[in-house]
């Protein structure tokens, strides 16, 4: 029993934070919602370089993987700077190509950067199908690749999400699809995605309360302030090794329970973040905007909060 | 990153489970709020320390069992999930021992702590004055320089048990000139059948006589009851309170027990929807705060101390400990009102959570002034 992360998982999360701080990811992200990937596609280049896509591909198809703990701290610093993309379908996409046919001749490519892949949840649209160079769809009778071009792009609260319907049919990849297996990926890539954005609105807005003065003082030393950011804190920390617990046990019920708490304190600390901003806050100008949308869309993409509490119900956690 | 434990680890695991179901009463004691059930508890302290389950934590010389905190986190499970009886000396063992093992004298560790561990004596805490609550610093009570010991005068509240217990430990005012209100402090233990000591019985809101205040009238306290330097009782007292809020108070293994409860009670009422998301949302945050725990002993075994984290981890426990049992009691229904129910005497209980052991508002601040770096406001 260690329940902490080792030395050269925190290197590998001071790497990343490191490599997005460089990035100037608001200029990325503003580019990506005007349909302009260039800048996006180059991170994403990065991204890969590091092996963040590499770690749900297992080795023999080019990958580090499967490594649940490390896919979580990448996705952290993912959520952390807003990156935009498909990050956590392309993940999951590994896993539903698992099929050693379909993982030959996909997973390389997907582990390697060359590949951005969309998973449109069944009765829900894709995310980025535009950018996306395999739409992936799961049916009950199997997975397809979408080949038809995919529908117009639908705007999301996070204009950094461009949704798209995929449409039906297209070129079937195998009859078995571990459609759940796939899932329980991608709810962890989305629940460690919001716990990253949560803590960057809380550091956002820590630093904003401190140097906004009214009054005479900072706003950072009413009580009334302080209070709710202290929930907010509290809220994330908690969630952090709901989302960790779930990385080690990859049990659907501890991701479930992780997503929607990871989700929930994300969210919550959006609505605090928005609030103690004042107006500025409700501003698209200003870069806070980017994680303000993203906290509400990551809500309910993939799993809403009581799908994930009846996951955690059915299986009695 | 792991979360199973040693072979060896579950070993003592198995050997806990099997030494609970040998002994764990049959019929819940009656409340340890009340005369009858104190000493029905304080028998079942000495039952737990005869083979030496009352502070595994502990090295073995002082009863213990040297086990370390991730088997005390294993016991704990195993212990609330055998529906084992409240701890009547958790204030001693969980603050005061403390203490002593940090700052006591080798004299001081050997004559209080075996009799802490067995039930013998019962600790109190004596810290809060009706002046003096959150604003804990300040406390107007007096300890008098004397030949080899000192004076104690005034009084103090809401001492936990104190009408049935045996002693207590405190923070007095020695040096009233000192210029800052936590600067000239001293913590000392008395006892509280000690000539000059007066304890009258508080009812508490279902009015058991649970706490007391205690009014003291020079009551002699010798040298060797001081507790590290005299003038030093602040830093001292502050130095375990990280322990009151963290993890030893309120242990992981009580709120999955009673989160385990509560989602048994659920189903057996046909699992009601218009409760589906306070139950699920339960059982979630009894698993956050064991995992929790488990960062934060690795973290602890590790070298590193628990600091203005335990805050959170004291905001996040009371508030699910009601959570807990206000949905339980709404479960429940017309029967969830009936003063001895199974879950009533819980949600008293809980609902002093984020009263005691510092405010939950003390709490925020503290995350606020020391985790988040915001600027100290008027308070
Ligand atoms: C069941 C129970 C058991 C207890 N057991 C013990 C014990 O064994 N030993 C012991 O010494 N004490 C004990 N206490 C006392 C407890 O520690 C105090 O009640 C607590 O510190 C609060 O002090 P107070 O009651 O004087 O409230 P006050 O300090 O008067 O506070 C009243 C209200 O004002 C708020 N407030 C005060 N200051 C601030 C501030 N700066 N910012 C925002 N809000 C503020 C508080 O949060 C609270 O809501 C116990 C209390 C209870 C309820």
């Amino acid at each position: 029993m260690r329940f902490l992360l080792d030395a050269e998982q925190r290197a590998f999360a001071d790497a990343l934070r490191a490599m997005l701080t460089a990035a100037d990811t608001p200029a990325v992200i503003r580019d990506w919602s005007r349909g302009d990937h260039t800048r996006g596609r180059a991170l994403w280049s990065r991204l890969a370089e590091a092996g963040v896509f590499a770690l749900a591909v297992p080795e023999e198809y080019g990958g580090l993987g499967p490594r649940p703990v490390e896919l979580a701290v990448a996705f952290v610093e993912l959520g952390r700077y807003a990156v935009p993309g498909p990050l956590v379908e392309t993940a999951g996409a590994a896993v539903l190509l698992g099929e050693p046919a379909p993982a030959r001749r996909f997973l390389p490519g997907l582990a390697a950067g060359a590949d951005l892949a969309t998973v449109a949840a069944p009765g829900g649209y894709a995310l980025d199908g535009d950018a996306a160079s395999l739409r992936l769809s799961p049916a009950p009778d199997g997975l397809y690749l979408c080949t038809a071009p995919p529908g117009p792009v639908r705007r999301s609260l996070d204009p950094a999400r461009r949704l798209t319907a995929l449409p039906p049919g297209g070129e079937l990849l195998t009859p078995a699809v571990p459609y759940d297996r796939a899932l329980t990926w991608i709810r962890l890539a989305t629940a460690a995605q919001a716990l990253g954005v949560g803590l960057a609105l809380l550091d956002r807005t820590v630093a904003h309360v401190r140097q906004r003065t009214q009054f005479g003082v900072p706003v950072g030393s009413f009580q009334a302030v302080k209070h709710r950011l202290a929930d907010s804190r509290t809220a994330l920390e908690f969630a952090r090794p709901l989302v960790l617990g779930a990385a080690v046990s990859l049990r659907p019920e501890d991701v479930a329970a992780a997503k929607l708490t990871a989700c929930e304190a994300a969210y919550r600390t959006a609505r605090t973040a928005l609030h103690l901003h004042g107006a500025i806050g409700y501003t698209a100008e200003y870069d806070l905007s980017l994680w303000l949308t993203k906290a509400r869309a990551l809500r309910s993409a993939w799993g809403t909060p009581e799908e994930c509490r009846d996951r955690v119900l059915a299986a009695g956690l | 990153m792991d979360l199973t434990h040693s072979p060896a680890d579950e070993e003592f695991r198995t050997e806990a489970r099997a030494w609970l179901r040998a002994h764990v009463p049959r019929t819940p004691l009656p409340s340890l709020e009340t005369e009858e059930g104190f000493a029905a508890h304080r028998a079942w302290e000495a039952e737990l320390a005869a083979d030496r389950w009352s502070v595994v934590s502990w090295p073995e010389r002082y009863g213990g069992r040297d086990a370390g905190l991730l088997r005390w986190l294993v016991f704990e499970e195993e212990y609330w999930a055998a529906g084992a009886p409240g701890r009547v000396g958790q204030n001693g063992v969980s603050l005061l021992a403390p203490t002593l093992f940090a700052y006591g004298t080798q004299e001081q560790r050997a004559r209080v702590l075996p009799p802490m561990a067995t039930g013998e004596v019962v600790w109190a805490q004596a810290w809060s004055e009706p002046e003096a609550g959150s604003d804990l610093a300040a406390l107007t009570s007096r300890a008098v320089r004397t030949d080899g010991g000192w004076r104690l005068r005034g009084q103090k509240t809401w001492s936990s048990r104190a009408a049935f217990a045996d002693r207590a430990f405190g923070l007095f005012r020695s040096d009233p000139a000192a210029p800052e209100p936590h600067q000239g402090l001293t913590y000392l233990m008395f006892g509280l059948r000690d000539p000059g000591v007066t304890v009258r019985p508080i009812g508490r809101l279902d009015g058991k006589p649970a706490f007391a205040e205690l009014f003291l009238d020079d009551v002699f306290v010798p040298d060797e009851d001081v507790i590290g330097e005299p003038g030093q009782g602040w830093r001292i007292a502050m130095s375990t309170t990280g322990d009151e809020r963290g993890l030893t108070l309120r242990s992981p293994g009580r709120f999955l027990a009673s989160a385990a409860r509560l989602r048994d009670l659920w189903r057996a009422q046909g699992s009601p929807e218009h409760s589906r998301a306070r139950v699920a949302d339960a059982l979630i945050a009894a698993r956050a705060y064991q995992l929790f725990a488990y960062a934060a002993a690795s973290r602890i075994l590790d070298g590193a101390r628990l600091g203005p984290e335990s805050s959170m981890n004291k905001i996040f426990w009371s508030e699910l400990d009601l959570a807990l049992h206000e949905t339980a009691l709404d479960l429940l229904g017309a029967e969830g009102e009936l003063a001895d129910g199974a879950w009533s005497e819980g949600y008293v209980f809980s609902l002093a959570g984020p009263v005691y052991a510092g405010t939950n508002e003390i709490q925020r601040d503290i995350v606020a002034e020391r985790l988040l770096g915001l600027p100290k406001g008027r308070r």
